[in-house]
C-alpha cells in the first residue's frame, strides 16, 4: 500500500497531510494528474437519518444469535437499536432474544426465507429491506440495525444493498481448519469473529493456527477471538461497532 | 414491445421477494394434499384457473390504465377473502415495486399495492402491453409455487420444469382470456376463487414454524 493511503488506527480517513509533496513532473512526461491522497476513493457510508446496518452471518451453530444477544446487552442502553432475524424457523431466533430479555419484542422482526437463507441476504434482499424500513417507521430513528442471517455455509455473504458492514462468525468447534478453507465470509467480511474459544482445549483446536490462517486469508481485515461464556458483552465486537456508529454520527 | 424486457420482468431471479412465498403450497404439503409431482401438477392447474386468472386479469387491467390502480386494488381485496393472502399479495407487491423503481420510472401507486396491480403498472412503465402483463402474471403464478415444490418435496427439478413446459400453453390461454378483460369495469373482472388456498393460508399464518412467508 502507498504510504499516502495508509489508514490510521480507528478507521478515519486522513485529511491531506501538510507534509504531502506531489512528485515532480519532468518535461518529457505526458500531462497527467494524481488522485488526491486525502480523499477516500471508496463510497462513503450513506449519511443522514438511516441507521448503521451490520450483517451477522456464519455457519449453523457458530453463535450468531448468542452474539446478537450479547451485543444487545452491551449496546442496548447507549444506542437505539433493532434486530432483524432470518432463521429458517421464523420465530426461533426472535424467541431466543425475547426469552433472554435483551430486547423488547417491538425491536425484533423475523423474516421468512423460503429455505434459502443466502438468497434473502444476497440475491433478493427485499424482505429484509422491508423489515428494516418497518422497524424505522415504527420506532423512529435508529442508530444501529443488526441483520442476523440464517445459518448457512462458508460462501454466504450479505449484499451491500442491505448492509453497511458485515461480521462473519465461525467457531473453534467447527475445526481449526475453517479459516484456512476461506470462502467469501472468511476472506471478505469486515470483521471475522472466531467464537467459543473456551472450547478450544476440549475439541483440540489450535487458536494460533486459526489466527495465522485468518491473517493469511484476510490481509489487513480485523479478526477477533471471542468466548461469550467468559465475555457476555462481546467486548471487542461491541467496541468495533461503537467506532463505526461514532464515525457515522447520530441518526437524525 | 420488447420481448427481452418481458423476460426481465418475468424472470424468477427478479429480486421481488418471490423466493420466500410458496403460493399456498407449503400449507397443502403440510396438510398431506400435495405429495408428489402429479399432485403438484393438479395444484398448479387449479391455481392457474383461479387465482392465476384473477391475477392475470388485474395485471392486464393495471397495465392498460395504471391510473386505476387504487380501484383495482380494492377489487383484489374483494376477491381475496383470506387476510393472510391479502397480506402476502401486498408484501410481494411492495417488493416488486422496489425492484420496479430501480428499473423503470413508475407513477405513484401507493406503498404496498397488491402484486398483480404492481405487476401491471410495472409492465406499463416498461413499455409492455396488457397481454404481456397477463402472461407474466400467469407464468409467475406457476413458477413460484413450482420452485417451492422443488424445495419442499425434494422433487426432481427436471421433472418440475417439464411440468412447467407442459403448463406453458395453459398459461398463454389464461393470459389471453385475462387480457380480453383489460378494459372491463373492476366489478366485471374475473373473480374465480380457490377456497382451499384461502383456508390453507389462514392456517399457515398461525404456524409457529414455517419455511415460507405464505
Amino acid at each position: 500500500m502507498h504510504p499516502d493511503h495508509a489508514t490510521p488506527a480507528g478507521g478515519a480517513w486522513p485529511r491531506p497531510s501538510e507534509n504531502y509533496v506531489p512528485h515532480a513532473h519532468g518535461p518529457d512526461e505526458p500531462p497527467h494528474t494524481h488522485p488526491d491522497p486525502g480523499v477516500d476513493p471508496h463510497q462513503a457510508l450513506a449519511a443522514g437519518p438511516r441507521a448503521l446496518r451490520v450483517g451477522i452471518g456464519g455457519p449453523v451453530g457458530s453463535g450468531k444469535t448468542a452474539l446478537v444477544a450479547a451485543l444487545c446487552r452491551a449496546l442496548g442502553e447507549e444506542l437505539r437499536l433493532a434486530v432483524v432475524t432470518n432463521d429458517i424457523y421464523t420465530t426461533e431466533d426472535a424467541d431466543f432474544l425475547l426469552r433472554n430479555g435483551v430486547l423488547p419484542a417491538e425491536r425484533i422482526r423475523a423474516v421468512e426465507t423460503g429455505c434459502c437463507p443466502h438468497t434473502a441476504i444476497r440475491d433478493d434482499i427485499s424482505a429484509n429491506l422491508d423489515a428494516v424500513e418497518d422497524l424505522e417507521a415504527t420506532l423512529g430513528p435508529l442508530d444501529l440495525v443488526l441483520v442476523e442471517s440464517g445459518g448457512d455455509n462458508l460462501t454466504a455473504t450479505f449484499s451491500k444493498g442491505l448492509i453497511d458492514r458485515q461480521i462473519f462468525v465461525v467457531d473453534v468447534a467447527g475445526g481449526d481448519k475453517v479459516p484456512r478453507k476461506g470462502g467469501p465470509g472468511v476472506t471478505a467480511a469486515d470483521l471475522l469473529v472466531i467464537n467459543k474459544t473456551d472450547l478450544a482445549p476440549l475439541v483440540g483446536a489450535d487458536l494460533a493456527v486459526m489466527d495465522r490462517d485468518a491473517k493469511e486469508r484476510r490481509g489487513e481485515l480485523p479478526t477477533v477471538f471471542l468466548s461469550l461464556v467468559e465475555d457476555r458483552a462481546a467486548t471487542p465486537v461491541a467496541e468495533w461497532i461503537r467506532i463505526l456508529v461514532g464515525v457515522r454520527g447520530p441518526a437524525g | 414491445m420488447s420481448l427481452a424486457t418481458l423476460l426481465v420482468l418475468a424472470d424468477g431471479r427478479l429480486p421481488a421477494g418471490g423466493h420466500a412465498h410458496s403460493g399456498g403450497l407449503e400449507a397443502q404439503v403440510s396438510a398431506g394434499r400435495v405429495r408428489d409431482l402429479d399432485d403438484v401438477a393438479a395444484f398448479l392447474r387449479g391455481k392457474l384457473a383461479t387465482s392465476g386468472l384473477v391475477a392475470a386479469a388485474f395485471a392486464a387491467a393495471a397495465c392498460r390504465r395504471p391510473g386505476r390502480w387504487a380501484e383495482l386494488d380494492g377489487g383484489l381485496d374483494a376477491r381475496t377473502p383470506s387476510p393472510a393472502l391479502r397480506k402476502a399479495s401486498r408484501a410481494q407487491g411492495r417488493a416488486l415495486l422496489r425492484a420496479g423503481r430501480a428499473m423503470w420510472a413508475l407513477p405513484p401507486i401507493g406503498r404496498e399495492p397488491h402484486q398483480p396491480t404492481a405487476l401491471g403498472v410495472l409492465a406499463h412503465a416498461a413499455g409492455l402491453g396488457p397481454e404481456e402483463a397477463a402472461v407474466a402474471a400467469a407464468h409467475g403464478t406457476t413458477t413460484g409455487a413450482a420452485s417451492a415444490a422443488v424445495r419442499l418435496l425434494a422433487l426432481d427439478p427436471y421433472a418440475v420444469h417439464a411440468l412447467l413446459a407442459r403448463l406453458a400453453p395453459a398459461c398463454d390461454r389464461i393470459a389471453g382470456e385475462a387480457a380480453r378483460h383489460a378494459d372491463d369495469a373492476v366489478n366485471d373482472l374475473p373473480a374465480a376463487g380457490a377456497p382451499l388456498l384461502d383456508i390453507g393460508a389462514e392456517h399457515h399464518a398461525t404456524w409457529e414454524v414455517r419455511l415460507f412467508a405464505s
